[in-house]
Order: C-alpha cells, then sequence, then structure tokens
C-alpha cells in the first residue's frame, strides 16, 4: 500500500494547490496566464514517482503538477505566479515558466513542443558526459503535430538516449478536439514508426502509470534508448483559468461528467486511512496557506535592462 | 602571428575552442564529411572523437532544441549551417527559447549557444542560398550577433561567442573565405560588442558590415587620393552594437556612410543612422547615407546578380554625396569571387 498511498499524497497535494489557485484567481492578484492540471495528476504523480532529484523533466505551459511532483520548490511557485522577485523565475516567467534546477525541472516553455527537444538534449549531454540519468519530455496530444516532435523522436531513436517521450493525450487543443486535428488518436502506435517502444495506459489510473513508467525508466538507464508513452487523460477546467469551458459551450458537459467520474485522486484514496488523510490535507492547507501570505508580501522585481544602443 | 585564410581561421578558432573546453561540441549537416563545411570542420572527428563532432539528421529546429537542452547540463553546443538560410528553421528555437531562457527565469539557466551561419553569396546561389539576416537576429534582445570581416576576427570572434555564457549568432560570409590576412597564433578572443576602426580619417565617417568592410577600405583609399579623409568603421559585433566607438567617430567627422549588406528597412545601417540622429544630430554636417541592397530577394542570374550587390563604387559615391564632391572612378569588387562550380 506505501505505494499507492504515496501517489495518493501527491496527487491530493497537487489537487489542492490547484484548487486553491482557481480559487484565489479571480481577486486579480495572480496576473499571468494559469493552465490548470486538475484531472491530469495521476500522469505526473506516477512517472515522477520513478524518478530522482538528478533527472529530468522538461515540461509546458501546464506544468503546476510536474513541477510538484518532481519535488519543485512551492513557496518559489506561488511567488512567482504572484509575479514576486523570491519566483523561481524571479517574477519574469510567470505560471507557464517554471524552473527548479535542484529539483531536475530545468525551465518550462509556452510554445506547443518546445520543452520536447529539450529533453532530448539533456539526455544527448548525459549519455555525453557518461551519467546514468534520465530525461522526461511532457506534453500534450497538439504537440505531436508539430514538427519538432518527430525530429526529436527520430534523433533520439538514432543516438539511443535515455529520454522518455510522455504524451499526455487529454483529448483537446486549448478548443480543438482531436479529431479535427488528427487522422487517428491511436498516438502511441506512431511511436513504432521511429524505432520507439511505446504503450497506451489509462492516464488516470496513477498505479498504471507509474509501472509503464518504471518500465521506461529502466530501459533509458540501462543504455536501452527512448520509450514513448501514450496516456489518455481529460483536463477538467477550461485550457486556460480557473472557469468550467463547458459552461460557454466549448465542450460536452456529458463528456466532462464522464472523466469526472474517472477522477484519478478519488480512484486511490482507499490508500490512506481517513485519519491519515485529515492530517495531511492539514498540513498542505498551511503550506499553501504559508507560501501565498509569502508570496503577497514578497517584493516586486526591478528592471534589469539597459536600453539598446544608449550612450 | 601567421597568414591564413578566412575559412582557415574559423577552422583554427573551432579547434582552440574544443582543445581548451570538453564542453564544446560541434554539430551539423556535413560537419565530419570530406569536404568538412567548406573546410572549417575538417578533422574535428578525428581529433576529438565522434561523439564532439557529429553529423545530424535534416532536422534544423529540434536540433536547435537538442543543443539548448545540452547546455543545461553543462554542454557549449557549436551549430553550423551551411547557408543561414537553413538557420531560419530553427528561429522558434533560437528566438523563442534560446533569446528567452536566461531572463525568462530569472538569470538561473543561461544558454551559452553558438549558432555558426554562412552566407552563401556567389555562383548564382539565389534567392534561399545568399540570405545576411544579421539584422534580422539583431532585433532579437537576448541575442548576440557577431559578423567578422577579417582572418583574425573570424577566429577571435568565434572563441568568444564560444566563450560567451548567452546565445550568439556567428554569421560568416563564404565570400570572405578565401581572403589571406594576419592570425593570431594559439587561443584569443576578440571582444563581442566593440567595433574596430582600421582607418582613421577626419572628413567623413563610413561604418561597414562584414565583406563590405574590405570595399570602405578601398572606396577610402580612392577617396584619399581625391583629397577626402575616411574613417572606417568596422562594426564587427551587431548586437549589441558599439555605439560608443560609432558615434564618436561620427561626431568627429561630422558626416556618416553605413555600408551593410542586407536589406535596408529596419536594419543594421537604419540603426546606426537612427542612433546618429539621436545621440549627434548636432554634429552632422549632412544626411547620412545608406549603402545597402536593393528592395528585392537576391537573384540569381550572372546578368542581375553583380549588379545587386553594392560595393567599392557604391561607398565611394555615396561619400562624395555627403561630402558634396567630385565623383570618383572605381572599379568592380576587389574581393575575389567564389568561382564555383557549385
Amino acid at each position: 500500500m506505501t505505494r499507492e498511498r504515496d501517489l495518493y499524497a501527491t496527487m491530493l497535494r497537487m489537487r489542492m494547490v490547484e484548487e486553491t489557485i482557481a480559487r484565489v484567481y479571480p481577486e486579480r492578484e495572480i496576473r499571468s496566464p494559469t493552465h490548470l492540471y486538475i484531472g491530469q495528476e495521476a500522469v505526473a504523480a506516477g512517472v515522477c514517482a520513478n524518478l530522482t532529484r538528478d533527472d529530468v523533466v522538461a515540461a509546458n505551459y501546464r506544468s503546476h503538477g510536474w513541477y510538484l511532483a518532481k519535488g519543485g520548490d512551492l513557496r518559489a511557485m506561488m511567488a512567482e505566479l504572484y509575479g514576486r522577485a523570491t519566483g523561481c523565475s524571479g517574477g519574469w516567467g510567470g505560471s507557464m515558466h517554471l524552473i527548479d534546477p535542484a529539483a531536475g525541472v530545468l525551465g518550462t516553455s509556452a510554445i506547443v513542443c518546445g520543452g520536447i527537444p529539450h529533453a532530448v538534449g539533456t539526455a544527448l549531454a548525459d549519455q555525453m558526459n557518461g551519467r546514468t540519468s534520465v530525461s522526461v519530455a511532457a506534453f500534450g496530444d497538439g504537440a505531436v503535430e508539430e514538427g519538432g516532435f518527430h525530429e526529436s523522436m527520430n534523433f533520439a531513436s538514432l543516438k539511443k538516449l535515455p529520454v522518455i517521450f510522455v504524451c499526455e493525450n487529454n483529448l483537446w487543443a486549448a478548443f480543438s478536439p482531436i479529431a479535427d486535428r488528427q487522422p487517428h488518436v491511436e498516438i502511441h502506435r506512431r511511436a513504432e514508426g521511429y524505432g520507439v517502444p511505446a504503450a497506451l495506459v489509462d492516464g488516470n489510473d496513477a498505479v498504471a502509470v507509474q509501472a509503464a513508467a518504471a518500465e521506461a525508466v529502466a530501459r533509458a538507464r540501462s543504455g536501452g534508448g527512448p520509450t514513448f508513452l501514450e496516456f489518455r487523460t481529460y483536463r477538467w477546467l477550461e485550457h486556460c483559468g480557473p472557469n468550467d469551458d463547458t459552461l460557454a459551450g466549448l465542450r460536452e458537459a456529458d463528456e466532462l461528467a464522464t472523466w469526472r467520474a474517472r477522477c484519478p485522486v478519488e480512484r486511490l484514496r482507499g490508500a490512506m486511512s481517513a485519519a491519515d488523510e485529515a492530517r495531511l490535507r492539514e498540513t498542505i492547507t498551511a503550506e499553501i496557506e504559508d507560501a501565498i501570505a509569502r508570496a503577497r508580501r514578497a517584493p516586486w522585481p526591478q528592471p534589469t535592462w539597459a536600453e539598446a544602443g544608449a550612450r | 602571428m601567421s597568414t591564413m585564410k578566412f575559412r582557415e581561421a574559423v577552422h583554427s578558432g573551432t579547434v582552440e575552442a574544443m582543445r581548451k573546453d570538453a564542453r564544446v561540441f560541434v554539430a551539423g549537416i556535413g560537419v565530419p564529411d570530406k569536404k568538412g563545411i567548406f573546410g572549417t570542420t575538417l578533422g574535428l572527428d578525428a581529433e576529438f572523437g565522434a561523439a564532439r563532432a557529429f553529423d545530424i539528421p535534416l532536422s534544423e529546429n529540434a536540433i536547435a532544441g537538442i543543443c539548448v537542452g545540452s547546455t543545461f547540463r553543462g554542454m557549449r553546443p557549436l551549430f553550423v549551417h551551411q547557408r543561414i538560410d537553413f538557420l531560419m528553421l530553427t528561429m522558434d528555437q533560437l528566438v523563442n527559447h534560446a533569446a528567452k531562457w536566461r531572463s525568462m527565469f530569472g538569470g538561473v539557466q543561461p544558454v551559452p549557444l553558438v549558432m555558426r551561419a554562412i552566407v552563401g553569396r556567389g555562383w548564382g546561389n539565389g534567392p534561399q542560398h545568399t540570405q545576411s539576416h544579421h539584422g534580422t537576429f539583431a532585433h532579437i534582445a537576448g541575442l548576440k550577433v557577431v559578423v567578422p570581416a577579417t582572418p583574425f576576427d573570424a577566429k577571435g570572434l568565434l572563441i568568444a561567442a564560444i566563450e560567451d555564457d548567452d546565445p550568439v549568432v556567428y554569421i560568416d560570409h563564404r565570400w570572405l573565405h578565401e581572403e589571406e590576412g594576419e592570425v593570431g597564433d594559439g587561443y584569443y578572443s576578440v571582444q563581442i560588442g566593440r567595433a574596430a576602426v582600421p582607418r582613421r580619417g577626419s572628413d567623413v565617417t563610413i561604418v561597414a558590415v562584414g565583406p563590405l568592410v574590405a570595399e570602405s577600405l578601398r572606396a577610402a583609399e580612392t577617396l584619399a587620393g581625391q583629397g577626402i579623409s575616411s574613417e572606417v568603421v568596422d562594426v564587427r559585433t551587431i548586437r549589441p552594437l558599439d555605439a560608443e566607438t560609432i558615434l564618436a567617430s561620427v561626431a568627429r567627422t561630422g558626416r556618416l556612410v553605413v555600408a551593410d549588406g542586407d536589406w535596408k528597412p529596419c536594419g543594421v545601417a537604419s540603426e546606426v543612422v537612427a542612433l546618429a540622429a539621436e545621440h549627434v544630430l548636432d554634429a552632422l554636417k549632412a544626411p547620412p547615407v545608406r549603402v545597402s541592397w536593393p528592395d528585392s530577394p537576391v537573384p540569381s542570374s550572372q546578368a542581375i546578380e553583380e549588379q545587386f550587390y553594392p560595393g567599392a563604387r557604391n561607398i565611394h559615391a555615396a561619400v562624395l554625396k555627403v561630402c558634396e564632391a567630385r565623383r570618383g572612378d572605381l572599379t568592380a569588387s576587389s574581393v575575389k569571387p567564389f568561382e564555383g562550380p557549385f
């Protein structure tokens, strides 16, 4: 039960952090495009459960969950959302640009597919330097439509790099359904064309995610090269912001209801006693309140630029 | 010091940087092949191993991102493009990522990446093999851009670019590859952001970029015979531009011609003229003149290719205009062209 318990604790913390962000967002103190991960927690929790702090995750604009699961500092993340000098990016990045080098989060990109080659690059450097670290590229179903994804798969396979391609297929790219964008939805099957082993896994089952990722991590660490993992999951809230976009008619309420019924956090609730969960919730609530309070009283960043061509 | 061709100086700078720092690697289409990118990467794989000098799939944008990612683990990549036009395929990773990474993460994660790209003027290379684009890249905050005009600077600026913690676009013109000059021995760098003044003068300042430096010096020689004393400034670095050196010269001479082999709108020549207007307007005795490319993509046919490129004759005419003096007689370019075939 320890594994389930740990996964549950990781997911619960992510969920509580993001529910808090969604609640305070209308206060207009967080002024940064905020893409919430609620509903997809099992993927980051399950994958990162197999990683050490020296391993790398390259994620995207929806990366609060990845940052936290990888061990990123919560206070620094909250301060970044609040645009403060104490933020992980000094207030220069905002919600979409999180970094914690000590935790192996080396900067998240707001460009779809932007981080995929970065993970291939850290894997290349690690291979060159004889390190056994593993790099994870986390991206959505939209990213596999970008050329950089295919170029990255080709190169990673060619060089047998220790990188894991994690596709979180949540069926939507902003407000565009996958059926309008791709000829078929069996994304994992494309990996075969690059000679990369692949699997399709229930992305709302943290235990299954962890097991699939464990195999991929073992392959990467032992010099067996890259793996492609497709996790089917669903984003509960709108593409960007704290609202339910079915209310605006952007997605079908029935579809959302189906996926909410498959909540990845609820699924593992039995892994922890009610008393333990109550204590954990108390700890997490205090941690979040502390992070927000510190962020609110932290100093603002100052300009560091000079006028180009100034004398 | 020893005499070397421009392309040999690029090769020498690459070898010195790789010998000095094991974190430096060289990637690019054709890096280890028998031609070695106009000879500039010959023998790197033999000396440093195939892991540090390697060929790549034709995937410029992902390889750029892979180079960016490698810097997160301490590497210092030199990514070589046989034509700068191919570098345009990396714009997402270069402009959206490499240029942003240091500031976007509060200074935590600099990206010491060098993009070396070659301008392929000559032998009818045409609109997609001969662009210069130093002005395009110089527009982007977070990038540095260098355009060496001499073999000495070709080596020293390449080493400086590799030493730099920010992404640097290093542009070398094949037009200059066979030019010879004195090159320093061993490992040395030329400071990024500092212009050179290869000729001192008092009547007019000619600010020149890359291959037009030699053309400006040639024009200055003829002008001297006509009683006009020209100062030639080789900008060497496009971004950050050495405004101090340029403006000090213009303030002294009172006249400005900018010779820039690139398109005029929003380009380096425009930037130099704007700086002069902002800072030394009172010193100007005549409106500045920009000598740049015509407002057209580069043509291929030999009948019009050479007419497209401005040279010493155009610079000479521009100086006469700002000096209101008599037109001299200059013939075609002194620089040896790339004679092909390609």
